[in-house]
């Protein structure tokens, strides 16, 4: 178990290093100097001096960037062109917003889809599994911004239940918080349960034909029994991957939903910065999303063992 | 003969609407996309405007024709460049082996850790917000998972029996991978690349809704949808039709994922 967890811990240092390349490389490959792009226009010869110097641009490229790399480790990400903030702070107060309605649009989804997902393949080809199925790739297929903007139509302008768009912050104000968090969690959480639903139906049904399902119903094991002491345990593992993949996906393709309910999330932050051409905070937000993206696929994957031993196995 | 699988029939019959819609909206649409007219400002759906006038009085009909066209071109543009760069990776990678195939298949690898919309976000601050930027930061974006594919088909053939015959009746390396090797990639590729084109469109649609895609006045059903914003409470039918075509179209392509893989993956024949 800790030989496994060790493995797939050191795996995943190359991986943010390459990470961390590509995106130095990115912002290299825009013509012109990477100190006047990283102060902007309003930049003085002296400042962006200062700065060249810093980023030791008169330096052969592996050095600039292990100097980069060097204040990456230390969490300085540099400064916005546009506030003048530290990129890092910036950067995490957007992520909480982002990241509560990720975690319980996500959260919720697989509650529901999970064992959705399994009935559908126990009832395999009866009309309950064809319209679960139907219903969970209508949901795939509807692209987030547009159901937002039909609850938004709905729930905010034709009933008035909910507020339409903006955010308060949980912490100032709770019940209002809340109620602006209703319609983008939910817009995630009816999406999420179209991919979760097929991930979950399609592992089990692969599980169920398997001869050791055969033996414990053969044993005279109750069909529960048999559904989820023994298939649901194994069947469970892609899904579960999966549900690591939605994650970092959402955090990446979340944009889209704050810019329906005016949210300032991550995913704004970072296409309000391609507009602004605040490159310091595309090159943080990029880096951060992956960053988060490979650890939270670590945190899955060293919680595998928890429910099939043998990954941990050689 | 038998019947095709329901999940094909309706997705074939949904993609083949919109290759025709796209087709025909490139030489006739029922009136000119771009159009202005402030006296139709905000008409709803009538006799004379099936689908309703924008806020400019621009014919939405129209507008959703020309940005199917639009759409279509994109994406399969960038699938295209997704799989022929992707192809070239994994082909060079899985034939030359060692350090070389173990550093590019690192850096593969480590651009797919990043969420595929982001990696194109970040290219796209690169190559500029337009037409081609999206066609090049996707294509780059979406290329990844083919070189893993392909590299996986190359090392699981070349010690196969058949590509050493190939060698030994003195075929040169380059043929034996284009007449050998490469056939048997067409299979999941197929696969992948359907479901890519969704993935695109999807993405194409995503990046116009923020703004970062193709330029107004030009009409794509992401950057409609984007600009019915401030008119929804009083002109229902801007949000709704771009939405549909997107969920149509992603809806056919999902169907006819489905029934590929279903036809090509030998593992899940029989599991339906």
């Amino acid at each position: 178990m800790l030989r496994f967890a060790l493995t797939r811990i050191l795996m995943s240092v190359p991986t943010l290093l390459i990470v961390s390349i590509s995106v130095f490389g990115l912002i290299r490959l825009i013509p012109g100097d990477p100190a006047s792009l990283m102060l902007g226009d309003l930049a003085t010869p002296a400042s962006i001096a200062d700065l060249q110097a810093r980023l030791g641009l008169d330096q052969s490229v592996p050095v600039q960037f292990g100097i980069w790399f060097g204040n990456l480790l230390k969490g300085d990400l540099g400064q916005s062109i546009n506030s003048q903030q530290a990129v890092l702070p910036l950067i995490l107060q957007r992520f909480w917003i982002s990241a509560q309605i990720v975690l319980v649009a996500v959260a919720l989804a697989s509650l529901v889809a999970v064992p959705a997902g399994v009935l559908a393949a126990w009832k395999q080809d009866t009309s309950l599994d064809l319209s679960l199925v139907a219903v969970a790739t209508l949901l795939l297929s509807i692209p987030t911004f547009w159901l937002g903007l039909l609850l938004l139509l709905f729930f905010g302008l034709k009933l008035e239940w909910l507020p339409v768009v903006g955010y308060v912050s949980i912490a100032e104000n709770p019940i209002a918080g809340i109620l602006y968090l209703i319609m983008p969690i939910m817009t995630l959480f009816l999406h999420e349960i179209g991919v979760i639903l097929r991930m979950a139906r399609a592992s089990t049904l692969e599980v169920l034909r398997l001869d050791y399902i055969t033996h414990a119903r053969a044993k005279g094991l109750t069909e529960s029994a048999v559904l989820w002491n023994h298939a649901f345990k194994n069947a469970f593992g892609p899904t579960w991957t999966l549900i690591g993949l939605v994650l970092g996906n959402l955090l990446g393709g979340i944009a889209v939903v704050e810019t329906v309910f005016t949210i300032p999330g991550l995913g704004r932050l970072l296409v309000d910065s391609i507009f602004a051409r605040d490159y310091p905070v595309i090159q943080g937000c990029m880096l951060f999303v992956a960053f988060t993206y490979v650890l939270v696929n670590l945190v899955i994957d060293l919680c595998y063992p928890i429910f099939d031993p043998r990954v941990t196995a050689q | 003969m038998r019947l095709p699988a329901p999940n094909a029939l309706v997705g074939g019959t949904l993609i083949g609407f919109l290759g025709i819609v796209a087709a025909v909206s490139s030489v006739w649409t029922p009136y000119d996309p771009l159009r202005l007219s402030f006296r139709a400002k905000l008409a709803a759906p009538s006799a004379t405007h099936w689908l309703g006038t924008d806020e400019f009085g621009r014919d939405v009909l129209s507008r959703l024709m020309a940005g199917a066209a639009t759409s279509v071109w994109i994406s399969l543009l960038t699938v295209a460049l997704a799989v022929s760069l992707g192809t070239v990776i994994g082909l060079f990678s899985g034939y030359v082996r060692g350090w070389v195939d173990r550093t590019i298949m690192a850096f593969n690898d480590a651009l797919l850790a990043f969420p595929g919309i982001l990696l194109a976000l970040g290219l796209l601050a690169v190559v500029g917000a337009n037409k081609y930027g999206i066609i090049l930061a996707l294509g780059i974006a979406y290329a990844p998972s083919v070189a893993r594919i392909v590299r996986g088909t190359v090392l699981s053939l070349r010690e196969r029996e058949f590509i050493s015959a190939s060698r030994v009746m003195g075929n040169s390396e380059g043929f034996t991978m284009a007449r050998h090797i490469l056939p048997n990639c067409i299979a999941p590729l197929t696969v992948l690349a359907t479901s890519m084109f969704g993935w695109v469109l999807l993405a194409e649609s995503s990046l116009s809704f923020l703004g970062l895609g193709v330029p107004p006045p030009a009409p794509t059903w992401g950057n409609m949808l984007a600009g019915s914003r401030p008119y929804i409470g009083q002109a229902v039918w801007l949000g709704i039709f771009p939405g549909l075509c997107i969920s149509l179209t992603l809806l056919g392509i999902n169907l006819l994922g489905d029934a590929l893989r279903d036809k090509l993956d030998p593992r899940m024949r029989g599991a339906r």
